[in-house]
Order: structure tokens, then sequence, then C-alpha cells
């Protein structure tokens, strides 16, 4: 299996006149995982964009693999998963349908995948109903379904426990588990720590 | 055993999928047939959007009798200007749907880090905007045009003039929709972006509906039209995505 | 050697040096290349045989319609740098032409107008050339309203180029339209001059004023692009030794 590490080199960044990002500078290896923590203001959101290459760094690069991303964007891409601070689902389709189109873009998915993806967050008996009709945490539920879904080796998450009870925070711990123990990376923004069953987490504070 | 040693990526007994990282990706085409249909059947959901800019349309093309003359004579001589360019007004009414939602909830940003071809994914939206509205436009233009005192031996050049026409009218839309995105109350400024580089479409449709209406060959414009369409097909989804990745940033 | 200079061309402070330095170059010779012409063009040139004294305007329609064209593939070719090559310098260049290839827009259609009032007793014609510098006035304000309607610089100057580049490939495709649409319709067209040979001493003031207008937007550009730069880059430790200066 390739060697997968994440490298992120001398990243500065500044949205109009702020230097939001100086220097960030970090190496992730295979079954890493990055708590990033800053208050409100402090760069977490712009760090994850600009690590997906939303962003375009006024300094500094980001290796995956030993090779800058922005060589080739579009690969580095399929090997990534972004979840933002709100799940992007259609409000007019429901929870299984987003799916299917949200998944189905990026690779092949069979019916029965998305159905015990679903089954394992629970959506089972409501997963054919319109999003719209869903509460803040069902539809954050659907989301961690993508992820279950999209196991590829890096995992980009801005607060992925928002909104969730305890069960389904649980539910976060264990899916980073996985993905930990396959041997991907995961790089969390987060206001009040991982769930606990995530071992060895690094930290990284941002300061504003 | 740990979780993250190199060496051990076992299954652990009970819990389902750890597996090896997925690598498989779907093809550009059905990247692009799967944006089209969620477009289409997001529209079907909601009618009355869909309906708008029909009725828009509709209103705008009587507003010209009222204002002028009921004579038919009188009116045929108008026809082609006012009905190109209540399908011109129309068409950017219906732009703003385009992007926006997409944009507001995320799903933009999906697209552009889902590794496919941002491009192809625009390319994919436009034509769904045409056949939501462009479409819709084209069959109902021949009865607006003969309510503005066209022969009916008119109407199928004027369907396929307007047929043809609002292709490259959705895709130069698509680059001002996407410009803007994001701006509240961006109406305004996307009629201005648009229109300017809308009209040699108008010019080229009024005409092939002039000649409609008086009997004669339409095929020189419609040529034309065509010759826009080809070049706005070629250009515009590059413009459109490029203006998405920049406002993502 | 070469990729030196070229990389210092992207530098604000050398930029906003060079540009006060370079200024005089363009404004002196602009300011008597433009007096020549128009002394040649108003006074010394002979009145046309078909149009008269009328048709002098032309001294100042056709190089500002000229200039109008220039600047706008100016801004587009910056802003194009500026796009493809992330240089922030660029999308200062075309920010500064948006607003003189504009003045320069609308003062062709004003001679214009003017140029027709006398010949046609009517202020406005649509005439291919006219209608052409309408739509591309209409081009600069979208560029411009675009700018203004984004907050983010970044975002602004880069969305700009993307629509100054479209612009740009439009302008060849919008010219083409009108002259055809103009051409079913035949109607009037205030532009026609003893074509195709102007005798010397029409043609020379002529020249000079395009040359003149041409080193004048040279200036109005170098001005106004240190006046971006000092706007971009106000909280840059540069800024206070350079304007104490």
């Amino acid at each position: 299996m390739p060697d997968e590490r994440l490298s992120v080199e001398n990243l500065h960044l500044w949205r109009g006149d702020s230097h939001v990002l100086r220097g960030v500078h970090f190496t992730l290896e295979r079954g890493a995982c990055l708590e990033v923590r800053g208050s409100n203001g402090a760069g977490k959101t712009s760090l994850l964009r600009t690590l997906c290459g939303l962003m375009y760094p006024e300094e500094g690069r980001i290796l995956w693999n030993g090779v800058d991303v922005r060589r080739d964007l579009a690969a580095f891409h399929s090997q990534l998963a972004y979840l933002g601070h709100e799940p992007p689902l259609k409000a007019d389709l429901s929870a299984r349908e987003n799916l299917h189109y949200w998944i189905g873009v990026r690779r092949p998915l069979a019916s029965a995948e998305l159905d015990s993806a679903l089954a394992r967050v629970g959506a089972g008996s409501w997963s054919r109903r319109l999003v719209r009709t869903l509460s803040a945490g069902q539809r954050r539920r659907v989301a961690l379904a993508a992820l279950a879904l999209l196991t590829v080796p890096l995992w980009i998450l801005d607060e992925p426990t928002t909104n969730l009870d305890t069960e389904g925070q649980q539910l976060v711990g264990e899916l980073l588990s996985q993905q930990l123990a396959r041997g991907g990376i995961v790089v969390a923004a987060v206001h009040q720590g991982l769930p606990s069953a995530v071992r060895e987490i690094r930290r990284l504070e941002l300061a504003a | 055993m740990r979780p993250g040693s190199p060496a051990s990526v076992l299954p652990s007994p009970g819990v389902a999928a750890v597996s090896a990282p997925d690598m498989r990706t779907a093809s550009a085409l059905t990247a692009a047939r799967l944006a089209l249909a969620r477009d289409l059947q997001l529209a079907f959901r909601r009618p009355s959007q869909l309906v708008q800019p029909l009725a828009f349309f509709a209103i705008v093309t009587l507003l010209f009798p009222l204002a002028i003359s009921p004579e038919l004579s009188r009116l045929k001589f108008v026809a082609p200007g006012v009905l190109w360019a209540a399908a011109l007004l129309a068409s950017l009414l219906a732009l703003e749907f385009l992007f926006r939602d997409d944009a507001s909830d995320g799903t933009l940003e999906q697209y552009a880090l889902s590794g496919q071809s941002l491009t192809g994914l625009m390319f994919a939206k436009t034509v769904a905007h045409w056949l939501l509205t462009g479409l819709p436009l084209a069959l109902t233009a021949p009865l607006a045009a003969v309510s503005l005192g066209a022969p009916a031996t008119a109407m199928p050049g004027v369907l396929l003039a307007v047929a043809v026409g609002t292709v490259p009218l959705s895709l130069i839309g698509s680059i001002g929709a996407a410009l803007t995105l994001g701006m509240k109350r961006s109406g305004a400024l996307l009629s201005l972006l648009t229109l300017p580089l809308s009209l040699p479409v108008l010019i080229f449709g009024a005409r092939a509906t002039q000649l409609a209406i008086g009997g004669a060959s339409i095929l020189a414009p419609v040529e034309l039209l065509g010759a826009l369409a080809v070049l706005a097909v070629t250009l515009a989804p590059l413009a459109a995505a490029a203006a998405v990745r920049i406002s993502l940033e | 050697m070469t990729w030196t200079w070229f990389h210092r061309l992207g530098s604000p402070p050398y930029v906003y040096g060079l540009a006060a330095r370079l200024t005089p170059w363009f404004a002196w010779p602009a300011a008597l290349l433009i007096a020549a012409g128009l002394v040649g063009g108003l006074v010394l040139a002979p009145p046309d045989y078909q149009q008269g004294d009328g048709y002098r305007i032309l001294y100042v329609h056709a190089p500002s319609a000229w200039m109008s064209l220039m600047v706008y593939t100016t801004m587009a070719l910056a802003a194009a740098v500026g796009l493809i090559w992330r240089i922030k310098v660029a999308h200062a260049v075309a920010a500064s032409c948006a607003p003189i290839g504009a003045s320069f827009t609308l003062a062709a259609l004003v001679t214009g107008a003017l140029w027709g009032q006398p010949m046609w007793g009517t202020f406005w014609q649509w005439d291919p050339r006219l209608t052409s510098e309408l739509i591309l006035f209409f081009l600069y304000l979208g560029y411009m309203g675009l700018r203004a309607g984004l907050e983010d610089t970044q975002r602004a100057d880069r969305a700009s180029a993307v629509l100054a580049v479209v612009g740009v490939v439009n302008v060849p495709i919008i010219h083409y339209s009108v002259t055809w649409w103009n051409s079913l319709h035949q109607a009037p067209s205030i532009m026609r001059l003893a074509k195709p040979t102007m005798p010397a001493v029409m043609l020379v003031p002529l020249l000079a004023m395009l040359l003149g207008f041409t080193l004048l937007f040279g200036a109005l550009l170098l001005v106004r692009l240190r006046g971006e730069v000092l706007a971009r880059e106000r909280t840059a430790s540069w800024i206070r030794e350079a304007v104490s200066a």
C-alpha cells in the first residue's frame, strides 16, 4: 500500500489585511489524527480549506505523498473527503437521494452499500424523508453516513460533532477510529475536542 | 495491536468495513449525468419555480400589444424584437437559480472537491438549466409570435431559432451567475454583465425570427446562432468553473 | 537578467517608485503631441470637401475610440497575467485601467454624438461603430460594477479578471454582429470621410493625436497605479517610508 503522508510546509495565508495562517508546519503519517484548536476567527476553517486546495496560500506548500498537491489537484481531491460546517444536503431531496448524488459523483455506489451506511448511522427509518423535515442532528448523521461511504485516505473535517448527542458523538469516534485503523489520516477542527474513543491525537493550536 | 502502527492493518473482529482505502472514481460522464439528474429532480420538486420565467415571458409579450397597438399587422414588425427581448429577460430571471442554492448549501464546494472536472460539472448544470428554461421558452415562443401577428407558417422557424439561440444564452449567463455568486441583490449587476455579451444572440435570433415571419429561409442567421452556441459550449463552462473556484477561495 | 527585472515588476514598492519616475516621460510628450495635433487638426488642416469644418471633431473622436479598445485589451491582458501567475501588481494595473478606458469610451460617444448633430440633425444614430462603442461602455461599467460589488479585494481582482478575459474574447464577436445587423438595415453612418486616402495635412495631426492619446493613457495609468498600490498596501511597512520621502 502506498505510504500516505500529509506534509504542510510553512503555510502563510492572508485574508484581506489579516495574516490568518502564520507559518503552519506539520507532517502526518498514516493513521495519524490532528486536532486543530483555536477560538473563533483563529483560522481553523481557513486552514482546513487551504489543506483542501480551495484557498491558495501566499507562501508555503502542501505535499501529499511527497508530491505538491497543486500538481494534480483533481487526483488529490479524489483521495480526500471534506466536511464543512453545514452538511451539504438539498432540502428537497431525501437523505438517501442526497447521498446517491453526493457519493455517486465521486465513485460508483451500490444500493446495498448506501443502505448499510444509512443503517449504521441510525437513519434506517427516516432515510427516505425529505431533508427539510430532519433535525440538525439527523442531518449531521447523514453527513456521517457519507463519511462512512468515503473511505478515502484523508479526511478533513470542520467540527464533526456539532449538533450530535452522546450516541452521535460515539459514532463519530468509531468512524474516526476505523479511518485511522485502515491507515487513513484525519485532520479535524474542533471546539471541544474529539471523542475519547480516538486515541493518539496530536494537537495544533491556532492563535487569533 | 495499536491503531496507526504501520505493520498492522488487520480487521478487528466485530467492526464492519475496516478495509483498505477506497480508490475507485466515477467516470466523468457518470458524474455529469448525476449532476444533470440532480438539478432536474430538484426542479421538478418545485414546479412553481419552473413556471416563473415562462410566466414572465408571457407577460412581457403581452405588454407590447397593450403599449403599441392591437393591430396584428403593426405588431408583426416589432414581433421579432419583442420576442427576443422577452426571451433574454426571462432567461436572465432564471439564471439566479442556477448556482444560488448550490453555493449556499455547500454542494458547489463538494463539486469542486469531488476530483471530477469542475468544467464538466458546470456544463452539466448549464444543460439542465437550458432544459428547464431555454427549451420551454422555445416551445412557447411560436405561440407568442402568433399572438404578435406572425403567420402560423412561421412557427417552426421561430421554435428552431429560439431553441438554438437560448443555448448560448444559458452558457453565457452561467458565467455571470458564477461571478456574482453569494452577492446580495445581484440581479441588476447580473443583467449588466450578461446582456452585453448576449447581444449577438439577440441580433441573429431576431433576424431569424423576422425572416421566418416573412416566409424566407432562416438558414443564415440560425447557422450564426449555431456558431455562437458551439463557441459558448467550448469556452463558457471553463470560465464558469474558474469563477466558481474564485468564489470558493 | 531579464527575469530579475520581471520579478521586480511584481513588487509593489518597486512599481510605486518606478511609476513616479516614469510619469513625466509620458505626460510631457503626451501634452506636446496633443497640443500639436489639435493645432494641426483644428487650425491648419483644410475643411473637408463633404463635411466642411464639422469633421474636425474626428481629431478627438477617433483617438478616443481607438484608446477605448486599446485600454480594454491592456486591462484584459494585465488581468490575465494576474489571474494565471497570481501577481497582485498586475491586478492593480487592470483596476487602474478601467476608469480610464471608460472615460475614453464616454469621450468617443459624446464626440460621436456631437459630430452627428450638425451632419444629421440628431444626436444619436445607430451607426455600427457608435453602437459598438456603447456596448463597450457597458462592458466597462460591468467590470467596474463587479469590482465594486465584491468586498474582498482578492476575489474582486480574480472575478473581474475572468470577466475581462471573457469580455475581450467577445469584443470582436459583438463588433461583427453589430456590423452585420447594421448592414442589413442600411442605416446611415456618420463615419464616412474622404476615404480611402486622407491627405497628409489631415493625416499627420490625426496620428499625432493618436500617439498623444496613447502616451496620455500611459501617464494616467501610472498615476492611478500609484494610487491603487498605495490603497492595497496601506498596511505594509514600506508605505510609511515611501510616502514621507
